[in-house]
């Protein structure tokens, strides 16, 4: 008995071992397959025009001054002027007018209150094909249609999803923090400010980036409204318009995905693990 | 006392005062113009001339959009069940790495970030049946690959594929989930000899299952608005090479098998003018959206933080 008891030991620890090694080995190989693709557009991005219309995946020549190229021809840092003032202002815009309606369906009581949180997630279903028609001609008989007013205007007014993910975070605050300022005689949006906001910070910040990777990548909504006036044009439809009457260039419009999607890539690895902990849907936290 | 209570409603008003006005101005009122033009016929030019219920007779005998029902109803069978059962994988795995979890976060996550018309440009090369590096990888084993984009039968399943890599935002979703389960539920099992797959089963399962469930159904209404991939899959695949105007001509490419419902809807709206009849497709393309959300809602139990 005596005796066997550190062999056991050692053969736990390398079971441990073992599953250590093979959770790992398949982690890199998804993360081989994963990247592949990336690392195709990446490799595309550096080819020549002619190259980059063949199947071939390794250039011949390398051709970096691609980057140098996209912003020669096309206005890239305007259309990138657009994506961040359509990204960051509806984002920010966004939260601010769907953290107090979250906070309303969370934690206060109120007649209507779950019938109301059946039509959030309603909305939250809609496909946007079906509501395309009307919302259009509604832009465009207040001339709006050509800018970015109607991707960003919306955003005053609160977004499903994002009202459905901050209620479901807002629920895991437990309610003697609330009872305790309103004891201290703080009104309910003083509350909402000095005790619940500080409180929700990951959860915000997961709506936040939901939201703002959402614009950033959003074709169907700049296509739709911006199309008409190219001043107004977002990095997506810049993307489409490397193209001649005969051919796309493929390598340019490689590099500017490249171009667009790396802020994003910066921010997320970052902000990782903010994201994970700001989300819940179920309403409690482990 | 009555004013008090008048000041406490007119405080939750102030809290939902936006969010109401959103949703009347941006759901209540086109939802009901699009009801009220799928009786109607009309071009972006013309008024809207009053028809009945001719649309919807309309669609009763449509070849195109029989097909149209079959490719999305396939994707909705095939894709949603496999892109959960694949997320909860990569969330299991990614919740037990301890060393790197950041890094692998990142690389998994990165397809997401690519904006779709890219990525699928990138995955139509990838997979090209003759020279594409999949193949030639698969023959260097003596795997005689498929036509993947390019064959009726594998277009489909090509499309499932990309979805599988792109599927970072759900990943990430379950990935909370998962490191949201109290390790002292998986500490008192371990004490009573469960092993790995007894636990998934017995812990990590029931504590996920709202999660799952909410995955089932915005995974149907994604399906069912499926568009931009399948648009320039068949763009791309049938050597057309663009991503703007005229896209419309080749979808559907190979023999119609990737041509889903909005690429239908968007083709009779904006390649046909028929707005009216587009209007028709996009309410019953609602009604099946709204059926499937009454399923959540039935169960809206697991999403409203009670504990029963």
């Amino acid at each position: 008995m005596v005796l066997e008891r550190p062999r056991v030991a050692v053969r736990e620890r390398r079971q441990i071992r073992l599953a250590w090694v093979a959770r790992h080995s398949i982690a890199i190989a998804l993360a081989v397959m994963f990247i592949t693709p990336v690392a195709y557009l990446v490799l595309l991005s550096l080819m020549t025009s002619n190259q980059a219309l063949t199947s071939d995946y390794w250039p011949n020549t390398w051709h970096p001054e691609n980057y140098v190229k996209v912003f020669e021809a096309t206005p890239l840092p305007h259309y990138l002027l657009n994506t961040v003032l359509y990204a960051v202002t509806a984002t920010v815009l966004t939260l601010a007018s769907s953290v107090p309606a979250a906070y309303a369906l969370a934690k206060l009581r109120f007649r209507g209150r779950n019938a109301l949180f059946l039509v959030v997630i309603c909305v939250m279903m809609l496909p946007p094909q079906v509501v395309t028609v009307p919302l259009y001609l509604m832009w465009a008989r207040y001339g709006l249609t050509g800018s970015l007013a109607p991707l960003i205007i919306p955003a005053l007014f609160g977004d499903a999803f994002c009202i459905f993910l901050l209620r479901q975070f807002l629920l895991t605050i437990p309610g003697e923090y609330l009872d305790a300022a309103r004891v201290d005689g703080c009104g309910e949006w003083r509350t909402l400010l000095r005790v619940v906001l500080p409180m929700a910070r990951p959860g915000i910040a997961a709506a936040g980036l939901f939201q703002f990777f959402f614009c950033w990548n959003d074709y169907y909504g700049p296509l739709l409204y911006t199309s008409e006036n190219e001043n107004s044009w977002t990095l997506t439809l810049g993307l489409a318009s490397f193209r001649t009457v005969h051919h796309i260039d493929w390598n340019l419009v490689t590099a500017a995905t490249v171009l667009a999607m790396a802020p994003l890539i910066i921010i997320f690895f970052f902000a990782q693990r903010a994201f994970v902990q700001g989300i819940t849907l179920t309403g409690f936290k482990g | 006392m009555d004013g008090v209570r008048l000041r406490r409603g007119l405080t939750t008003f102030s809290f939902l005062a936006p969010a109401l006005i959103g949703i009347a101005v941006f759901f209540g009122y086109p939802l009901i113009s699009a009801v009220y033009f799928s009786f109607t016929k009309f071009d972006l030019l013309s008024v809207p001339q009053w028809v009945g219920l001719s649309n919807y007779r309309q669609m009763a005998d449509d070849p195109f959009l029989l097909q149209a029902v079959r490719n999305t109803l396939w994707m909705v069978m095939v894709f949603v069940p496999v892109r959960i059962i694949f997320t909860i994988g990569l969330a299991m795995l990614l919740a037990q790495l301890k060393r790197g979890a950041g890094f692998f976060r990142t690389i998994l996550y990165l397809p997401s970030l690519v904006p779709s018309v890219a990525a699928t440009i990138a995955f139509v090369y990838l997979l090209k049946p003759g020279t594409g590096p999949v193949n030639h990888l698969l023959e260097k084993i003596g795997i005689n690959g498929p036509l993947w984009f390019n064959s009726p039968a594998w277009a489909k399943p090509s499309l499932v594929l990309l979805g599988l890599w792109a599927c970072g935002d759900l990943m990430i979703i379950f990935l909370a989930a998962v490191l949201g389960v109290p390790e002292s539920l998986y500490e008192a099992a371990s004490l009573d000899g469960a092993n790995a797959w007894h636990k998934f089963r017995s812990i990590t399962l029931p504590s996920i299952r709202p999660v799952i469930l909410f995955a089932a159904v915005t995974g149907v209404i994604y399906t069912l608005q499926y568009f931009d991939q399948a648009a320039v899959a068949g763009s791309i695949a049938s050597g057309q090479a663009t991503v703007g105007a005229g896209i419309s001509q080749s979808f559907g490419y190979p023999e119609g098998s990737t041509f889903t419902y909005p690429l239908w809807l968007y083709t009779s709206g904006f390649r046909y003018n028929a707005l009216g009849y587009a209007n028709a497709l996009a309410i019953a393309l609602f009604v099946v959206a709204l059926a499937v959300t009454v399923i959540l809602l039935r169960r809206a139990k697991a999403f409203s933080g009670e504990e029963s």
